[in-house]
């Protein structure tokens, strides 16, 4: 068993949300190609459809795009009704990314050096 | 070959929604005029529901229904445009193309320039009587038990690729696709064949790129720490260099803020984006499986293996209905004990309000935005000890003076309910409503006018 650190999403990964009615994309992108393969390994559907289980996703989809270590996600059903029907503020689900991005992680430390962000601590 | 190939085409974003700057376009149009080449300037501005709104203006006043911002967007650059040569491709024609032709008309009379030749898109609006037995087969069981208030189909390139051969120097559209903006002028420059699918798709993934403006120039990308975007207060809005293959090159003018790089383009490569495999457009269906993003240099990035399927036989049409009323309302606490009594507030209002409807809870600073509809996640947040809360509450009704009871138990809230609450605001606004359908596409035959001097067509 390898060593591995827990570090949010967001060392490992970039990303933007979409919407279009009441479905929400959420593109995941590699800081790093050397990221990607522990992404693919991570970041599955049943994943993100746990850590958005609060919004109840009647589906999650995963599509990955190699080339550049970019995967999207479609999420149905996760906008309470979309900019039709939502009483949140925020009823494109434009903040959604954030929450994805700070879903732990498990990074070999080998690749410690390749996160964004500050440089991990000697300990 | 006995002809030399064609000059490279530019295609400028001026803007990306309805609202957007509109001192934007200012430094693309210097850029595309610098480059001496031919270009063309778009402005996106119609999300899904802009155009129900501009259905709403038009019942209360005939001569509105397009862009509202219409004449401050131009009014800066259709001189410069004129004279460069640099056309004008747009749909803030909204539910109004005729009535945005004549306020450019009008506008640049007033400007003292020349009156541009100008051509109308036409086909989109279903809307009217003769196409509600279309609307109703389409729509199924989506069928709105409300009034309709717009119904337009999303038009392709073609009737835009038409009025630029026929030699409009612009081109105001209602509702087309916004990637068709681009792939239009992009048709009417290459002479492509309406089949050339790889071709039509790779235009189709620049307009996706510029459609949204800023947000493939550094807009809705900086994350300090993350993802910093020099000089963001002045984001330059992107120029698609689209090639004979249709890739692009997407940069900004220089000396603007903001950054191009591989991550903003596939950031906003992928916004809004489902099947990767199958983007849908009216024109094409484009498919970025073997899509890469090349940087070339400082604020320049290569899109190059997008590929093409042949177009839909069906395109989407967008009803919007009259949808009730949402109310809205917010108090704000702070200090010592803020945040139980921001919960005290909200538990007098769930009883003040009880059998109004299902409402929302938002403790604004402790959890909102991530937060669902039902109250799930804001149920699991154990009451803690912020010190600076805002309570929002929000209901759905479909009566008016229903609604209107929780914009007053929440001023309310300044006399009888916790200590020390402020700043209340309240809302009280109609909701449009959304459905979405297909109709076949010979139903909704797409055609451009060419506007006369006088104003008619």
């Amino acid at each position: 068993m390898k060593d591995t650190v827990q570090v949010p999403l967001y060392r490992l990964a970039h990303g933007r949300t979409g919407d279009k009615g009441d479905r929400s994309n959420i593109s995941v992108i590699a800081w790093n190609p050397t990221l990607w393969p522990i992404l693919v390994e991570q970041l599955t559907e049943g994943a993100v459809a746990e850590r958005f289980a609060h919004r109840r996703p009647s589906t999650v989809k995963r599509y990955l795009l190699p080339e550049l270590q970019a995967m999207n996600f479609v999420l149905d059903h996760v906008l309470d009704g979309g900019v039709n029907d939502a009483l949140n503020l925020d009823t494109h689900g434009k903040s959604l990314a954030f929450w994805l991005l700070d879903l732990p992680v498990n990074v070999p430390v080998e690749l410690l050096p390749h996160l964004a962000g500050p440089a991990p601590s000697a300990s | 070959m006995a002809s030399s190939p064609l000059p490279l085409l530019r295609v400028g974003s001026a803007a990306g929604f309805s609202g957007d700057r509109v001192d934007a376009a200012g430094p693309v149009v210097q850029a595309l005029a610098d480059s001496g080449g031919p270009s063309v300037l778009i402005f996106e501005t119609l999300a899904e529901r802009t155009l129900a709104l501009a259905q709403l203006a038009r019942r209360q006043d005939p001569n509105a229904g397009y862009e509202p911002l219409l004449d401050l967007m131009l009014r800066p650059v259709l001189g410069p445009c004129l004279e460069a040569g640099i056309r004008i491709v747009s749909n803030f024609g909204a539910a109004h193309p005729m009535g945005a032709a004549r306020r450019i008309q009008s506008l640049a009379r007033a400007l003292g320039l020349r009156v541009p030749r100008i051509a109308v898109i036409e086909g989109d609006d279903l809307s009217d009587p003769a196409h509600l037995p279309l609307l109703m087969r389409a729509l199924g069981e989506a069928i709105p038990h409300a009034p309709l208030v717009s119904a337009n189909a999303y038009l392709g390139a073609e009737a835009i690729a038409g009025a630029l051969r026929a030699g409009a120097e612009i081109v105001v559209a209602g509702r087309v696709a916004d990637p068709s903006l681009t792939v239009g002028p992009a048709l009417a420059h290459y002479g492509w064949a309406s089949d050339d699918w790889d071709r039509i798709a790779r235009a189709t993934m620049a307009g996706h790129l510029l459609e949204c403006g800023a947000q493939v120039t550094g807009g809705y990308f900086a994350d300090p720490g993350y993802k910093d975007v020099p000089d963001l207060a002045h984001v330059g809005y992107p120029i698609a260099e689209i090639d004979a293959n249709g890739d692009c090159v997407i940069t900004k003018p220089a000396g603007t803020g903001g950054c191009v790089d591989e991550r903003t383009v596939k950031e906003q490569l992928l916004y809004e984006v489902h099947d990767p495999a199958a983007y849908l457009t009216p024109d094409v269906v484009a498919d970025l499986t073997h899509a890469r993003v090349d940087a070339l240099g400082p604020d320049r990035v290569w899109l190059t293996g997008v590929r093409g399927h042949p177009r839909p036989t069906h395109l989407k049409v967008n009803a919007c209905f009259e949808n009730g009323w949402l109310a809205e309302g917010e108090i704000s606490y702070a200090g010592p004990r803020a945040e139980a009594r921001a919960r005290l507030a909200a538990d007098i209002l769930r009883q003040r309000l009880a059998g109004l409807g299902a409402l929302r809870f938002d403790l604004i600073g402790v959890a909102s935005l991530f937060a669902d509809d039902d109250g799930r996640w804001l149920a699991a947040q154990p009451p803690g000890e912020a010190r600076d809360v805002r309570l929002r509450v929000a209901l759905n009704h479909a009566d008016r003076r229903a609604a209107d009871a929780l914009t007053r138990e929440v001023t309310a809230l300044y006399t009888c309910g916790p200590a020390g609450g402020g700043g209340v605001r309240t809302s009280l606004r109609p909701r449009l409503g959304t459905a979405s359908c297909l109709v076949p596409r010979e139903a909704v035959p797409a055609r451009f006018v060419m506007v006369d001097e006088g104003g008619a067509a």
